[in-house]
């Protein structure tokens, strides 16, 4: 559905917001939206529309964020922050289960608490993109990831279209925006100028339409329409960055000893900061912990970087050593094998590695970089040695 | 694509040790049995994840079952933390199991053809009950080699089981060693240099190789320098794993997960990869 379908579009108000805010609040949600701390704008618990960051936006580059008013009271005026909403759906830090020694054996009690019900509040389509693969990676292989899978169907999502776009953004590049398309419960678009401050709404799933049906909203007119279709284009025309995708699965599978990989080692720092920060990026790492007396034990999973030596750790010494194979592994994965793997590619623009790369490596630079480098020895070599 | 597996994959199934055979200072071989329940059915070239109480958890080969099929027997060799406590474990004591895991050996493919396995040091583990099948199905079979290389005369793993397969089942066992001791009458040198004396028809043989990746480069080499089609080259792979399902990444191997999409990998599907460092 979309918001050109006439008769379907609605709008709502702030004080609406508010009611839905408050109405997934008392539905039992706990509602995520976006508020300003630390200087970013990260995702955390919110109350009302007064936590939201009125009037303030991103200014993002290659190592740069900074928050900068804007000239208006837009609540959702900003790109993306630090945070993805992989913080809550795949969290950094999970126990598994725990166990007690009992006589001669052992028994494992699953942490059991129910799964958390999420109502997120201001889900970008590059970051509905993102939670769309890694459902793909962690629901629809062989194996379900139980905790990650509960805690996915219990979620509602507001999606919020982007009227601005952030310095480091290419989604458009990645086909996954800026216009949210899909698998949002709601999603707005917010009309700022001229007055009343006020969304357009739109419904994505019968959960959103029941939701819509106890706040006051009205059908929207033919000038909201319009302002809103503005508003995508303006988002559209303002992508900071692009990535030229075509043939890039190949290029990047075929070029495992391009100079460019040294080049770009010789910069980055090995920090795994693009890791954490990427929406689509999944790896963990599992640790097993014992009681001091071995009484009880418990398996704990942490985000974790195949930029870290021990990632690739096997008795002998770790597979990649060099920054310029963890960084290979990075793109490669990122851009091509996760197109084999599970049928779309990991990156969906939103440009967080850029902005929160401690040196500034952007790799749709990178992409263009090992493009326009052709280097004759370096097409996978078939002999042996 | 198989249909998704519901229970909490990331559980351990409670398993009694049955037996501990030390085949040599820091190898032992563990028969596990389960508890309460029945032991999975698996296929030779799967391996489990072997977990102590409290300490963690490992990727070990399944090397065979025993002769009830009761439980599974590993063979593990002590190199870090979690080895070293499934080394030092006791009879009776109760492990933690997953699995089992992984694609195994292509021995339905291997009928009718002659078959070579080439194992370095506990690489033989995994071909293991590959070889026990191949016994209880002789005749589909035609030619069988077995290629074995080890440090020294003293680090001859399944010793007993080579002499059984050597007579039993008209198994052509060829053992070298990298350095011999006094009593060696066998070969010295590395496993590769075997291949091209060994008996097999490159045009109706797979090969089945386990072991470091070195000499499995070198293996591969001279297969291939045999006539061998790559295509009917099947390795074992290895790299760290954490989850063994797919889910935690670390076990990437270009766009492969070798947990799910090995460990076992045609050489033709990995040719690509196989000579590039550090992927
Ligand atoms: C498919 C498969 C089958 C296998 N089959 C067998 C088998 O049959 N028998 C056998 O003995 N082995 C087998 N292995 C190898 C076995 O899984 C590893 O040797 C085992 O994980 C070792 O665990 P560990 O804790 O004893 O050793 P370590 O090597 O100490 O620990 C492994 C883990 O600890 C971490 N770690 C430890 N030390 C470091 C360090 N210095 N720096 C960074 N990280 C570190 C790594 O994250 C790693 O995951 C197999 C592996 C695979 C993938
Ligand atoms: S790779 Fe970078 S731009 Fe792409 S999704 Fe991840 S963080 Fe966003
Ligand atoms: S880029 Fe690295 S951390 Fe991210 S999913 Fe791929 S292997 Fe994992
Ligand atoms: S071991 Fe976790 S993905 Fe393979």
């Amino acid at each position: 559905m979309t918001a050109g379908q006439s008769g379907m579009a609605r709008c709502i108000n702030l004080a609406a917001l508010q009611v839905l805010i408050q109405l997934l609040a008392g539905d039992g949600y706990a509602v995520i939206g976006p508020i300003r701390r630390d200087d970013a704008i990260v995702y955390d618990r919110i109350a009302g529309i007064t936590d939201l960051p009125a009037g303030w936006t991103d200014d993002q580059g290659p190592g740069h964020y900074a928050l900068v008013r804007r000239g208006d009271d837009a609540l959702f005026g900003y790109a993306v922050g630090p945070d993805a909403w992989k913080r809550f759906l795949h969290p950094p830090v999970e126990t598994l289960w725990r166990a007690q020694r009992e006589g001669d054996t052992f028994t494992l009690a699953a942490p059991r608490a129910p799964a958390p019900r999420y109502a997120f509040l201001g889900v970008r389509a590059c970051d509905l993109r993102a939670i769309a693969i890694q459902d793909r990676v962690f629901c629809q292989g062989a194996y379900t990831d139980r905790s990650y899978a509960d805690r996915r169907r219990n979620a509602f999502i507001v999606a919020v279209h982007c009227g601005g776009v952030g310095g480091n953004c290419f989604c458009a590049s990645m086909g996954c925006g800026p216009r949210v398309d899909a698998g949002f419960d709601l999603a707005l678009t917010e009309l700022v100028d001229p007055a009343p401050h006020r969304f357009l709404i739109e419904v994505g799933s019968e959960a959103g339409a029941a939701m819509l049906a106890r706040l006051d909203s009205e059908e929207a007119t033919s000038s909201d329409l319009d302002l809103a279709e503005s508003v995508f284009k303006r988002a559209a025309s303002q992508m900071g960055r692009h990535i030229n995708t075509r043939g890039l699965k190949e290029l990047l599978q075929t070029q495992p000893h391009h100079p460019r990989w040294d080049e770009v080692a010789a910069r980055c720092m090995a920090c795994g900061n693009c890791t954490m920060a990427c929406p689509t990026c999944f790896c963990t790492t599992i640790e097993d912990h014992g009681s001091i007396d071995e009484s009880s034990a418990e398996r704990v999973r942490t985000w974790d970087s195949c930029f870290t030596l021990d990632f690739s750790f096997i008795h002998g010494g770790s597979v990649r050593q060099s920054a310029s194979s963890r960084y290979r592994q990075w793109l490669t994965h990122k851009l091509a094998h996760w197109i084999d793997q599970f049928g779309v590619a990991g990156c969906v623009g939103c440009g967080r590695c850029i902005t929160w790369c401690p040196v500034g490596i952007d790799l749709t630079e990178e992409v263009a970089a090992l493009r326009m480098a052709t280097d004759p020895g370096s097409t996978v070599s078939h002999e042996h040695p | 694509m198989t249909t998704a597996q519901d229970a909490n994959v990331f559980e351990p199934t409670v398993y009694r040790v049955a037996s501990i055979v030390r085949e040599f200072e820091d190898v032992v071989t563990l028969t596990l049995h389960p508890e309460g329940v029945q032991r999975p059915a698996f296929t030779p070239g799967q391996f489990n994840m072997l977990y102590t109480f409290g300490v963690g958890e490992a990727a070990i080969s399944i090397c065979g079952e025993d002769e009830d099929q009761r439980g599974f027997v590993h063979t593990v060799r002590q190199v870090g933390a979690v080895s070293q406590a499934l080394a030092s474990v006791s009879e009776g004591d109760a492990i933690g199991l997953r699995g089992p895991f992984g694609k195994g050996w292509p021995l339905s493919e291997a009928e009718r053809g002659d078959i070579v396995f080439v194992a370095g040091g506990l690489g033989l583990a995994p071909l293991r009950p590959a070889i026990e099948h191949v016994l209880r199905h002789r005749s589909r079979y035609r030619r069988v080699t077995l290629l074995f290389g080890t440090r020294n005369p003293r680090t001859i793993l399944y010793a007993k089981d080579i002499e059984r397969w050597r007579r039993q089942a008209d198994i052509n066992g060829v053992v070298t060693v990298d350095h011999a001791d006094a009593g060696w009458r066998g070969s010295v040198g590395a496993v590769p240099a075997l291949i091209a004396g060994a008996p097999f028809d490159p045009r109706s043989t797979v090969a089945m190789v386990c072991g470091p990746e070195v000499m499995m480069r070198f293996t591969v080499a001279s297969l291939l320098d045999a006539g061998l089609p790559a295509e009917r080259i099947h390795l074992s792979m290895e790299r760290n794993m954490k989850c063994a399902i797919g889910l935690c990444g670390r076990c990437q191997y270009g766009h492969d997960f070798i947990c799910k999409d090995g460990p076992v990998m045609r050489y033709d599907r990995l040719a690509n990869r196989f000579s590039v460092r550090e992927i």
